[in-house]
């Protein structure tokens, strides 16, 4: 049976790979400590195995703790550098496409069209883990599209494509982090009892039982709270913890499935109208030299702000 | 309440524009404390917690594929396909752009599109292309930085709610994780996306009904541009020939 820890023992192998790369690329001002962050975070993989203990092995939760204030350190105080990438000129892009024409696009293809048949065919097969096998068909997929991939462009060297990928990487950079350590965050809030707290203020102003009510809460809240914390995924759990679960879920018996997505989505039209949201909102401003950092914001504001009452409107006849 | 501070050293944060991993990362070590729990819980916590979410990181694993593909001319190839849609106006264009991010990533691409990858280099620059040729003049600063603004926006809306419908995206990965390890249940990914696929219907319906309403807009401003400065308007006959 193929587990969902090989997946993760092969991400941070791919991690530790292309450290051992940054480390001999002399072209980054700060190859070691990038090769140290990156590697660092690569070994995050197979030791929070240990942490959830699902695989007969248990290690301690709080050296890894550790590892997450160090990489913190690294990417908080810029230690991160990158490299010249190491990449084709655009003739030779232009030429190789001419050649291959749409034939690129069958591996960047694969990897989804594994991951659904895994997803939906082979799901309960006894091949995967129970109720894993999406995610394992996201690592199954890369496998085989970067054999589809290899045989397509006739590229027979492993190292091109890690050393593509440590380009995209590091372009990337501490932001491919930020997901992870705002689920952190939410996951704190939420033993520190963030969510319980704006709960009660909220169960203060709701009117008792009234499920438009809740919903709404819900549902601007998930909008507010994105847009403070400029990131849907840390106003998830609070919110979720605060009104979603308690109140549309075990008091009103909504659909929880329907009512998580839709929640998730609402939180989607916070992220579209605050510049917290740097990566999507003010980065696209300055890449393309907008005098108005704000403007994708308000090119967006209208189509959120309908989208919020979309969400709304069906969370309260589908969900509860 | 004080552990509501936790929320305002974010806002803090960013307000004056701190990294925003250090952000996070104080903001939660704050919030622990203010929650009383003592150092060595806060530590066990983010360990814990960060283990728990590495499936939000998983995506690395498509980078080598997609790097690969890309110094082969995938986004050259990208372009020659997109080219081949004609003569379209900037906000035809645009919904073209937004229906094609929203249905890639729903197909799990997200990294196909994005603001450094095809905004600035590909959409932005055929949108003013095309919005001169139908306008027939330059465009004037002020439009010039609304059509670009709205590139961005097709790229943000269609990446939101397209990326949703996947089912190994991070979002509904964290969903997920959270519930299944929170209330011990046991949540499937492809319902979550089934979920997601009449807001991403919504989403493009307005969206893209805003980008043609774009096309409107930039013709009356053009054309009153035009008639201030007394700019010539090309003959349309003329163009038509070209």
């Amino acid at each position: 049976m193929i587990r969902v820890e090989w997946l993760y023992w092969l991400v941070g192998l791919v991690f530790v790979v292309m450290a051992v790369q940054m480390a001999k690329d002399r072209t980054n001002p700060k190859r070691w400590t990038s090769a140290a962050f990156w590697g660092l975070l690569g070994l995050t993989f197979p030791y929070g195995t240990g942490v959830t203990g699902t695989e007969g092995f248990t290690l301690p939760a709080e050296p890894l703790g550790v590892a997450v204030l160090a990489l913190i350190v690294l990417a908080g105080f810029n230690f991160i550098g990158k490299g010249v990438p190491v990449t084709t000129t655009e003739e030779e892009r232009t030429a190789s496409a001419a050649r291959l024409g749409n034939k690129l696009f069958v591996p960047a293809l694969t990897i989804p069209l594994v991951a659904i048949v895994c997803a939906s065919l082979l799901d309960g097969s006894g091949l995967f883990e129970t109720g894993k096998a999406t995610l394992i068909g996201l690592g199954v997929g890369c496998v085989v599209a970067l054999v589809v991939g290899m045989l397509v462009t006739g590229e027979r060297r492993l190292s091109v494509p890690l050393t593509s990928g440590r380009s995209m990487l590091e372009s990337m950079g501490a932001a491919l982090l930020l997901p992870q350590l705002l689920s952190v965050l939410g996951s704190i809030f939420a033993l520190a009892g963030v969510g319980t707290q704006v709960g009660k203020l909220v169960n203060d102003v709701l009117p008792d039982g009234s499920k438009y009510a809740a919903v709404l809460a819900y549902c601007l809240g998930m909008f507010l709270f994105t847009v403070i914390m400029g990131n849907a995924f840390a106003a998830f759990p609070v919110m979720t913890a605060a009104i979603g679960w308690p109140v549309l879920i075990q008091q009103m018996h909504g659909n929880e499935v329907a009512v998580l997505a839709i929640g998730m989505l609402a939180g989607f039209s916070g992220t579209l109208c605050t510049p917290m949201a740097a990566n999507f909102n003010i980065v696209p401003a300055s890449l393309l030299e907008l005098k108005d950092q704000y403007g994708p914001i308000k090119a967006q504001l209208p189509t959120a702000l309908a989208l919020l009452g979309c969400n709304i409107v069906f969370m309260a006849i589908f969900a509860v | 309440m004080i552990v509501l501070l936790g929320v305002l050293v974010v806002i803090l944060g960013f307000v004056t524009r701190r990294n925003p991993v250090l952000v996070v990362g104080v903001a939660g070590i704050a919030t622990g404390l203010l929650g009383r729990m003592d150092p060595q819980a806060i530590l066990a916590a983010f360990g814990t917690a960060f283990a728990d979410s590495r499936s939000v990181t998983v995506f690395a694993v498509v980078l080598p594929v997609i790097g690969l593909l890309e110094r082969y001319g995938l986004r050259e190839q990208a372009r020659t396909l997109i080219g081949k849609l004609g003569r379209l106006s900037a906000g035809r264009f645009l919904t073209v752009y937004l229906l094609v991010r929203q249905i890639t990533a729903a197909f799990g691409l997200n990294n196909l599109g994005g603001p450094a990858q095809t905004v600035r280099p590909l959409v932005a620059p055929m949108a003013e292309a095309a919005a001169e040729r139908t306008g027939g003049a330059k465009l004037p600063d002020r439009l010039r930085e609304k059509v670009r603004s709205y590139a961005a926006s097709a790229d943000n809306v269609g990446l939101f709610f397209g990326e949703d419908c996947f089912i190994a995206i991070g979002s509904i990965l964290l969903i997920t994780g959270f519930v299944n390890s929170t209330y011990h249940q046991n949540l499937e990914p492809t319902q979550l996306a089934l979920w997601a696929i009449p807001s991403a219907v919504c989403a493009f319906l307005i969206h893209g009904a805003r980008l043609l309403l774009l096309d409107r807009k930039l013709e009356r401003e053009m054309a009153a541009t035009a008639a201030e400065n007394a700019y010539p308007l090309p003959d349309a006959s003329k163009e038509a020939g070209k």
